[in-house]
């Protein structure tokens, strides 16, 4: 094992992660905090629920469901929700398509990934949702690496890049006019090893996705894309079972996995240590183009 | 595992972006795939070199025009220590963008290009992270293979900015020099055979060497208060929690607090951290203080240990840099917000404007963007604050338009005033 993985979460994040989430609770009327069932999103309901011990948390969570989840992630989703006592909304991107405010793409590519952002910017109307609490880190994507902790979106949730708030010491300005709301990205600075690092030393609970399992397969353009009913595979692409996990949990359309056999977080943590492919690299609704991050956020994206 | 947090700016095209990546390849910090793409990318651009600098700007008009618009926040880390750097722009018009990277930095990296020396965008940057007050400053030669890796031209530029620094760097600021050549990675994490005569450490040796050991714990306690926490349940029926980050100072259960602005005295019975009780805590933790009395205490007061209570100002002057479009003007009411706490202050008089590079001082009636000055505040109720150089986590503030909501200007803290001075009225 690396010098590397023996290295201690640095507690100091964990204090600036808090503050922030307090300030929002103190700030805004109708915060939410946007749960996804992924590792980082599962974190911070740790540091939400860190910030009012002994209370509860003060502000619901909002899960966009697309429809096309892991079933592991859900069944971890209601869960937590059960144990820790927690508001959990959920709203789904299927209503959107009923409603026939978005289209299913079509194809091969085909992906709810893009769709969700009008589920969530109408649930954010509905909620009346002042501020919304998101997992997203900068080192993730070099879009997200120039965002600040406290995002100002317009009405439609937009991201301008060029008119972003001076954002200065600790001082969150949380000001906003009638109509606009607030993105806040608490865990911001901290990178993907500082979260599992995390994860490990609270022992906090993911769900069985992120650790080496057997599943169906197809392997394309040289990524290995877990089957489900919701891929579109063409003939020539053969169902496989291969033991894998993931890094990075989205929708099933759209998260490739990785070949592994790390089974507890241990493994996990010296696996992203040696790993030569970025996180990201293995979200395949990224590869679009090389400004696709930056895109989905002018559009509302979280 | 401790954090150094690092800002770097320079003019434009003096490399600063390039140099991160350095920075990044040399730590083995970038993975595979992002490394591919910014080589394709390169590739398409008609480069003949992998363009490092793809890697943080990452807008898509900062691509377009090859420049760094806005702030990049860059992460690597070594057995030592976590780093994040903030890429901040060099062009002048955005100076805030520069003001926002460097706020939280500990070490400022200014880049120079040897070819041209100590320029005004320099003594900008310099004069930048003195304001911030930033205790370590490294300053880059850059493009050292440019300028035949001549000692001589390194010696000057040296000299060159030790003039200028010297009439405003502050007691305890280092100030060290080091030529590199960020494309080719001399000097960056690897020592240069190319500059036998540089004796030095290497930037990231400089990085990992750095004494982080802020004195914050020294001095006097302060903790704004953010949340009350009343969980209001069977289990926690009384329990009432005063939560916070600690912005300076040491609090030990049984020290007497002063709740400000009450001044009402009580003592700590209790500091909780989630589920464990501390005995005491430190600057810059998050934590929820137990008080043996049931005193009136909200949002935007603060406790202070007794003895240490810093002034009840409704009158400062400070050093403010413009951020907005839209000029401050003398008699306007602006939101000052100070760690959580918003008051409204009115803009009394600008005492001067400063000219970083040259240090004059201009009269004026209103500042522009990126203008830099010292302003007199009346403020509607008053703020416990500390000078700016005495204890720089409680001597910051922002001041937001109140009617674009926008945050508009940065303020550092020279002089509090429980009044309006005397000699205000004696002009």
């Amino acid at each position: 094992m690396s010098v590397l993985s023996k290295r201690k979460f640095p507690r100091q994040l964990e204090d600036e992660a808090i503050y922030i989430i307090r300030e929002v609770a103190a700030q805004f009327d109708r915060p939410a905090l946007l749960f996804s069932g992924g590792k980082d999103s599962i974190t911070l309901v740790r540091l939400a629920q860190k910030a009012f011990y002994p209370a509860r948390i003060p502000f619901p969570l909002l899960h966009i469901d697309t429809g096309h989840n892991f079933p592991e992630t859900i069944e971890f989703r209601d869960q937590l929700a059960k144990e820790l006592h927690l508001n959990m909304e959920v709203r789904y991107v299927q209503d959107s398509i009923n409603q026939g405010k978005v289209k299913e793409e079509t194809g091969k590519y085909a992906s709810r990934n893009a769709l969700q952002t009008v589920t969530l910017l109408d649930a954010i109307e509905e909620l009346k949702l002042d501020a919304c609490i998101g997992g997203a880190r900068r080192d993730e994507e070099k879009a997200r690496a120039k965002e600040r902790i406290f995002s100002v979106r317009d009405e439609f949730g937009q991201w301008d890049a060029k008119r972003q708030r001076p954002e200065l010491f600790d001082i969150l300005n949380g000001k906003i006019n009638v109509g606009e709301n607030v993105r806040v990205f608490p865990i911001s600075n901290w990178t993907e090893l500082d979260v599992w690092n995390y994860i490990r030393e609270e022992g906090i609970g993911i769900p069985s996705v992120y650790y080496a399992h057997e599943r169906e397969i197809i392997e394309r353009d040289g990524m290995i894309w877990p089957y489900s009913e919701f891929l579109h595979t063409t003939p020539d692409e053969i169902v496989q079972r291969r033991v894998v996990r993931f890094r990075t949990v989205g929708d099933m359309t759209c998260t490739a996995a990785v070949e592994s056999y790390a089974n507890n977080i241990d493994g996990i943590i010296e696996e992203i240590l040696s790993a030569v492919i970025s996180e990201r690299g293995a979200r395949i609704d990224d590869k679009r183009s090389e400004a696709a991050m930056e895109k989905r956020k002018q559009e509302g994206y979280f | 595992m401790d954090i150094l947090r690092l800002n770097t700016a320079g003019s434009v095209d003096d490399g600063k972006s390039t140099l991160i990546g350095r920075l990044l390849f040399d730590t083995q910090s970038i993975p595979q795939d992002k490394l591919e793409a910014i080589a394709a990318s390169s590739q398409r651009k008609g480069l003949d070199f992998v363009d490092l600098s793809l890697l943080t700007d990452g807008l898509i008009a900062e691509r377009e025009q090859g420049i760094t618009i806005d702030v990049a926040h860059v992460y690597f880390s070594t057995p030592t220590r976590k780093y994040i750097i903030a890429d901040s722009p060099g062009h002048v018009e955005y100076t805030r963008n520069m003001v926002t990277g460097a706020s939280t930095a500990q070490v400022s990296i200014i880049l120079i290009d040897s070819r041209h020396g100590v320029v005004e965008q320099t003594y900008r940057h310099f004069f930048i992270s003195t304001l911030l007050r930033i205790p370590k400053v490294l300053v880059c030669v850059n493009k050292m293979d440019l300028v035949n890796f001549s000692q001589d031209i390194f010696s000057n530029i040296v000299s060159d900015f030790y003039a200028f620094a010297e009439k405003i760097k502050f007691e305890g600021q280092i100030i060290d020099f080091i030529p590199v050549c960020s494309l080719h990675g001399d000097n960056i994490a690897k020592g240069s055979d190319r500059m036998p005569w540089y004796e030095g450490k290497t930037l990231l040796q400089e990085l990992e060497t750095t004494n982080l050991k802020e004195n914050n714990d020294e001095l006097p306690a302060r903790m704004p208060v953010q949340y009350v926490v009343r969980p209001r349940t069977d289990e926690f029926h009384d329990y009432r929690g005063y939560a916070g980050k600690i912005s300076s100072g040491v609090f030990k259960v049984g020290d007497t607090v002063t709740a400000l602005p009450s001044e009402q005295t009580s003592v700590i019975k209790k500091i909780q951290k989630f589920e464990s009780s501390l005995e005491e805590a430190h600057s810059k933790e998050s934590v929820t203080l137990l008080l043996t009395d049931d005193i009136d205490i909200s949002r935007g007061n603060m406790l202070v240990k007794k003895g240490q209570e810093p002034t009840a100002a409704k009158y400062i002057v400070a050093h403010v840099c413009w951020m907005a479009h839209e000029p401050l003007s003398i008699g306007k009411v602006y939101w000052l917000q100070h760690g959580n706490q918003l008051v409204k202050a009115k803009i009394d008089a600008i005492q001067h404007v400063i000219i970083p590079n040259t240090l004059e001082h201009q009269s004026a009636t209103q500042l522009k963007l990126n203008d830099i000055a010292v302003l007199s505040l009346k403020l509607a109720h008053p703020i416990f604050a500390d000078t700016f150089a005495t204890n720089r986590s409680n001597g910051g503030f922002i001041c937001v338009d109140p009617g674009t909501n926008n945050t508009v200007g940065v303020g550092f803290i020279e002089e509090l005033y429980e009044s309006v001075p005397v000699q205000e009225f004696a002009i």
